[in-house]
């Protein structure tokens, strides 16, 4: 069996299962966030009626991180629905946006949307706050009412997207009726040159079968490569497999692995025993890639989807209007630092927005030095726009009023993970996916330019 | 239940993706409040860019299409999980989509909502009709007749599908098979 036939037969109770059976699995963890909580909380409430318990309140995890810094008053009330519904349930894992816990949620404009707007508890985009909170374990089953959950197999777990209506069942029983996938096999060998980022080994990936090249399939990556990735790196490569139409993504376990889990559940008092899954020969797979990290080249995802793949170097007749580095994928605290490193000292020559995805990346650059000055003030001396305001923010455009949207047509350089037309706002403007690295060498120059160029 | 439909199609080509479903600004809305469901059914498929479809699929100050069959290429649906997609359509009284191929969350949330019928047609129908063009869908027989031609294109006939989305979803079938406990 594959990695993650494993993980699902271990979560049906079966000895073996095989790509095409359907199986009840028993869920370890249940996420949603704020655009589909009350909607998954409505589901759960109509089905199982008004007075109803969640299966295991230990395991539903609630983050709020979509439309928070928005004066929009519907997106306002949705973040109140998921505390009414946390305090009545007893649901110990909610990262509110507010400390009260009777209080409600309303974001002032005129505090500016780049300071700082939330309490102690919150925690960013979800898939990069659960596994700072403690959230992701190998050999696991996460559902997450987001198509982003497939991120979470950087840690050798089943991490998947659902919609409301399932969601509102596994809240319910615990469990969900599931199509095993067949796996397709991505060995990485090598290690990415100095200038190259994790975020175009996936864009390789994808371009390489096409952006439905993985409909219901799983995503294995393995190898000796593997070994000189960090787990942040895992996770930008995992977070895009459903942008090859993927079920999830699936990475083997090793002592980076450990180290990290074991790190972040101590460190947050979660669950801390897990069983990972480990490779054997019997595993099958329906497709088989080989990828030579140090082969690989700076690379974009042109408009108008993520299999649009081209060399950086070969594209610098696009002329852009703006820059934005953030989102689960690109707006971690390594990927803030290699985009530093090719602004440092520097100016950027169009409008450039930085957010990152959860406070503690916000900490880790405010407190980071380089010289005498931290990572933040280096971004901000070079005309970066940072907001201290961490969530989704522009990733998938949003209310009106979204720090970062584009409200016109334009051409946007970003480090997110979609480029469909309109994800970033208005419907005619494109968006060209592309490592931090080579967000910022475009940044400088106002045209797709490889980082290389740039390289300190 | 009703098995044949007829009415005008709109058609859209390959990769259409949530966003341009329903984009992400009307996320705000929760399907399960009336009132919501109907708003955003006024928005089902305004996310599609006015260059490449002048017609809308819902007219201005309207909550329903006129259009009861929509035709697409390939991956239809791909990109987010959000529900708010399929329930758009259904919202906008859309009782089936015609794709060359779906988008797996977006498949599988038509059918756990019992919003509407995903039928997938190998023949590439967005090539060969256009939007305005009247077609009946017989689900039993698994094809589409283009009414002015007498054209007939099979598809994917639905299987296990079918009478899920017929009982009006996951928790309505679940029921009525037995699987859950009912209503209390
Ligand atoms: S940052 Fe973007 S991709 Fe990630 S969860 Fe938020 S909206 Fe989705």
């Amino acid at each position: 069996m594959t990695l993650t036939e494993k993980i699902m037969a271990r979560a049906a109770g079966k000895s073996r299962v095989e790509a095409g059976d359907n199986v009840w699995v028993s869920a370890d963890v249940l996420m949603t966030h704020d655009v589909c909580g009350p909607g998954t909380i409505g589901v759960f409430k109509r089905e199982f009626g008004q007075n109803a318990k969640v299966w295991d309140r230990q395991k539903v995890v609630i983050i709020p991180d979509h439309y928070i810094f928005t004066a929009d008053s519907k997106s306002n009330r949705n973040v109140d629905i998921l505390r009414d519904f946390v305090k009545e349930q007893g649901i110990p894992y909610f990262y509110d946006v507010i400390d009260d816990p009777s209080g409600h949620w309303v974001f002032d404009p005129a505090k500016g949307l780049t300071n700082r707007q939330y309490g102690s508890n919150y925690a960013g985009v979800c898939h990069t706050a659960l596994p700072q909170k403690g959230h992701t374990r190998p050999g696991e089953i996460l559902f997450g009412t987001d198509s982003h959950t497939c991120m979470a197999g950087a840690f050798n777990q089943f991490a998947t997207g659902i919609g409301n209506t399932d969601a509102g069942f596994v809240m319910g029983t615990g469990k969900l009726l599931l199509k095993v996938p067949e796996t397709m096999h991505f060995r990485l060998e090598g290690a990415l040159q100095p200038g190259v980022m994790a975020k175009d080994v996936i864009l390789h990936c994808i371009g390489e079968i096409g952006f439905d090249g993985a409909t219901y399939r799983a995503l294995q990556f393995d190898g000796p490569g593997v070994a000189n990735l960090t787990m942040d790196d895992r996770m930008t490569i995992a977070n895009m497999a459903i942008e090859a139409g993927g079920k999830n993504a699936m990475f083997e376990f090793d002592a980076q692995t450990k180290a990290f889990v074991d790190y972040r559940c101590k460190l947050n008092g979660t669950k801390a025993t897990y069983e990972p899954v480990e490779r054997d020969a019997t595993e099958k797979f329906v497709y088989e890639h080989v990828v030579d990290l140090s082969k690989l080249e700076p690379t974009v995802a042109c408009h108008p989807d993520p299999g649009q793949r081209k060399r950086a170097k070969d594209l610098g007749e696009v002329k852009l209007d703006r820059a934005y580095i953030g989102s689960c994928t690109g707006g971690k605290t390594s990927d803030f630092l290699e985009f530093a490193r090719v602004l440092r000292g520097k100016q950027v020559v169009i409008t450039t927005f930085g957010v990152p995805a959860t406070p503690e990346i916000v900490h880790d650059l405010q407190t980071a030095r380089w010289g005498d000055q931290t990572v933040w003030q280096i971004l901000v001396a070079a005309g970066v726009q940072m907001t201290e305001n961490a969530g989704c923010a522009a990733c998938l455009g949003g209310p009106v009023d979204t720090f970062g949207r584009m409200n016109s047509p334009m051409k946007c350089i970003s480090a997110t993970n979609r480029n469909f037309p309109g994800r970033m706002g208005h419907k005619e403007s494109q968006v060209f996916l592309a490592s931090p690295a080579t967000v910022a060498a475009s940044a400088l120059t106002g045209r797709i330019t490889d980082p290389r160029d740039y390289w300190n | 239940m009703q098995s044949v439909f007829t009415g005008p199609v709109y058609v859209v080509r390959d990769n259409i993706d949530t966003d341009q479903i329903i984009p992400a600004q009307y996320l705000n809305l929760i399907p399960t409040i009336a009132e919501e469901y109907d708003k955003l059914g006024s928005y089902a498929m305004c996310g599609l860019p006015e260059s490449l479809y002048a017609t809308r699929y819902v007219k201005e100050g309207k909550v329903d299409s006129d259009y009861p069959i929509l035709v697409a290429g390939r991956n239809f649906g791909c990109g987010s999980s959000r529900e708010h997609a399929p329930i758009a359509l259904g919202s906008a009284d859309c009782k089936l989509v015609l794709a060359e191929s779906f988008a797996r969350i977006f498949f599988r949330n038509c059918v756990a909502t019992g919003e509407l019928y995903p039928c997938e047609c190998p023949e590439r129908l967005c090539d060969l009709l256009k939007t305005g063009d009247v077609v009946t869908v017989d689900l039993d027989a698994a094809t589409v007749t283009v009414v002015a031609t007498g054209k007939v294109y099979s598809f994917k006939p639905l299987g296990d599908v079918r009478p899920v989305v017929d009982a009006g979803g996951l928790f309505n079938f679940a029921r009525s098979s037995g699987m859950i406990a009912a209503q209390a």
